[in-house]
């Protein structure tokens, strides 16, 4: 092997990176530039701001702007903590942890829409949270959780559908993070007498900074996803971005004003993350 | 003291997470009056009433059918594209190696919702909306970016030595990939192709832009959602939540870190 020439392996691993290089040209990079085009045509295409100017005066787009800004702020420390507790049960001493990761991992594999119907089988009026209430004497008769009036309480519906299934992405990173402690610092700390408060504030907490700002930039950009859990939960009552842009495509047939609405979800993620690397930002870390 | 507390606060969370999914599975096998009837009984009748119900509604079986096919095509598909560059990414050091892995990575920050809409002015183009192939070849650029990172780190694990050894008794290259690293590297190939099946079986945005008489399961569902009654509604869901249990279980051990620490 050592005759050989060296041109070819100096060419191989270019070479498989290629097919999958030409797919993301083709069915990434070109329809996002073309998503640009899209919404700055109108339906008749002539190039201006129709389409943006159609999506903001659109009594609900400011409603599905507030709605998906709202389920992301509360929902990110949420999920952070449970997630938090998650992986520390996953990745400590308990026994069983082949369970505990099955457990905490099953919402991953989860399609949306089958969460966003089984929430919805607890949060109907004839459902599971009102049968367990009742029974427990907490409330006289069922209350409505789903009531299309009370805009709140529809989203705190979607909070807690939402808490449960996309916490199990923000796991697997915490996971791959904690993994990565060495346990010397782990062991310094239990030689000094640290508590686990002062261990996980100390030590863990500092240690883990860069995954737990993976996490969130996860987070942040899937937020801006939420779909069908909010159709199975709000029906048409309660609008986000994405499912504006849905709406736009399959009922007005405006692929226009659908980009339009796509555009603001890009811009808008990315300023979330950026706003997320500026308060947590990269910090050159020694060993590294 | 601090164990208990340990097991307590772990059962609590499993049981946030299992609960919720009981419910579901006692909904889809109880009858169509029992999930009329206020308040629920916690277990189920274990009857086959709803399930049958929405397997032969008009429409059911023609999604199902298109979803199955539709996340074989992409899993073979992702699976093929990411092997080659998986193993580059194990294997070799070269110029351009990490902006590759950041590329890939940068991918997670553009929405489904921002992609899905020109790729359909596309499809309509190129004459495959509506099909399973479109739907597919979305999907695969959906996983791909996952999927890649996932097989550099299953090549990774598959010692150099054995290849080599390959080698010097009389294996070409491509030859000692194929009979010494696909074996070793098979169960987790298998999981990484997996995890591309499930993300397609499971996505709806996309697959609703994409399709119009040819919906996959998720959007057929969703389509009819509002008119939908109960036993409809919870039996979809029992089948749309069915793959994840057995497929986790699977997987599960190779899906930590993929995010983490590749993603710095």
């Amino acid at each position: 092997m050592s005759v050989s020439s060296p041109r070819p392996s100096a060419a191989l691993p270019y070479l498989l990176l290629l097919p999958s290089v030409a797919y993301l040209v083709i069915f990434f990079a070109s329809p996002m530039v073309q998503a640009f085009g899209l919404a700055f045509t109108s339906t008749t295409g002539e190039w201006g701001l129709t389409s943006l100017s159609a999506m903001v005066s659109d009594d609900r787009f400011w409603p599905a702007v507030w709605t998906t800004l709202i389920l992301l702020v509360v929902l990110l420390p949420i999920q952070l903590a449970l997630a938090l507790a998650m992986s520390m049960i996953i990745t400590g001493r308990l026994r069983g942890r082949g369970f505990w990761l099955y457990v905490f991992l099953l919402p991953l594999g989860v399609s949306e829409l089958g969460a966003g119907i089984l929430w919805y089988s607890i949060f109907v009026e004839q459902g599971w949270l009102n049968t367990v209430l009742q029974g427990v004497g907490l409330i006289d008769r069922p209350v409505i959780w789903l009531d299309y009036r009370e805009p709140w309480r529809v989203i705190g519906t979607i909070v807690v559908a939402e808490a449960w299934r996309s916490t199990s992405l923000l796991v697997i990173i915490l996971v791959g993070g904690l993994r990565q402690i060495p346990k010397d610092y782990l062991e310094a700390a239990d030689v000094f007498h640290a508590g686990p408060w002062q261990r996980m504030r100390h030590v863990v907490l500092p240690l883990l900074r860069p995954t737990i700002r993976t996490a969130m930039i996860v987070r942040v950009v899937l937020a801006f996803e939420v779909f069908a859990t909010v159709i199975a939960l709000g029906g048409t009552a309660t609008d986000t971005l994405a499912t504006q842009a849905n709406r736009a495509y399959t009922e007005f047939q405006d692929a226009h004003l659908a980009s339009a609405y796509g555009l603001v979800i890009l811009v808008v993620s990315l300023v979330a993350v950026g706003l997320v690397l500026a308060a947590l930002p990269a910090r050159r870390e020694r060993g590294e | 003291m601090r164990r208990v507390l340990g097991y307590g606060g772990a059962a609590l969370l499993a049981g946030w997470i299992l609960v919720p999914i009981w419910f579901v599975v006692v909904g889809a096998f109880s009858t169509a009056d029992s999930v009329y009837t206020y308040p629920l009984a916690p277990w189920p009748d274990w009857s086959l009433e709803s399930m049958r119900f929405f397997v032969t509604s008009a429409g059911v079986p023609q999604a199902l059918l298109s979803s199955v096919v539709v996340a074989l095509i992409t899993g073979v598909l992702t699976l093929l594209l990411a092997a080659p560059a998986g193993y580059a990414l194990a294997r070799f050091v070269f110029p351009g190696a990490s902006a590759y892995r950041l590329t890939v990575l940068a991918t997670r920050a553009f929405p489904v919702v921002v992609l899905s809409i020109p790729l359909a002015v596309f499809f309509l183009q190129w004459g495959i909306y509506d099909s399973v192939w479109g739907v597919a070849f979305m999907h695969t650029a959906l996983a791909l970016p996952f999927v890649v990172l996932m097989v550099a780190g299953v090549f990774a694990g598959v010692p150099v030595d054995i290849e080599e050894a390959a080698q010097i008794f009389g294996c070409s290259r491509f030859g000692a990939f194929r009979r010494a690293v696909v074996p070793n590297a098979a169960p987790g190939l298998a999981a990484a192709g997996t995890f591309a099946v499930l993300l397609s079986y499971n996505e709806v945005f996309a697959a609703s832009i994409l399709t119009l008489q040819e919906p996959t399961l998720p959007v057929f569902v969703l389509t009819g959602l509002t008119q939908a009654p109960l036993p409809f509604r919870y039996a979809g869901a029992l089948f749309l939540l069915a793959p994840a249990f057995l497929f986790i279980l699977l997987i599960r051990r190779r899906l930590v870190g993929v995010g983490g620490p590749t993603l710095r």
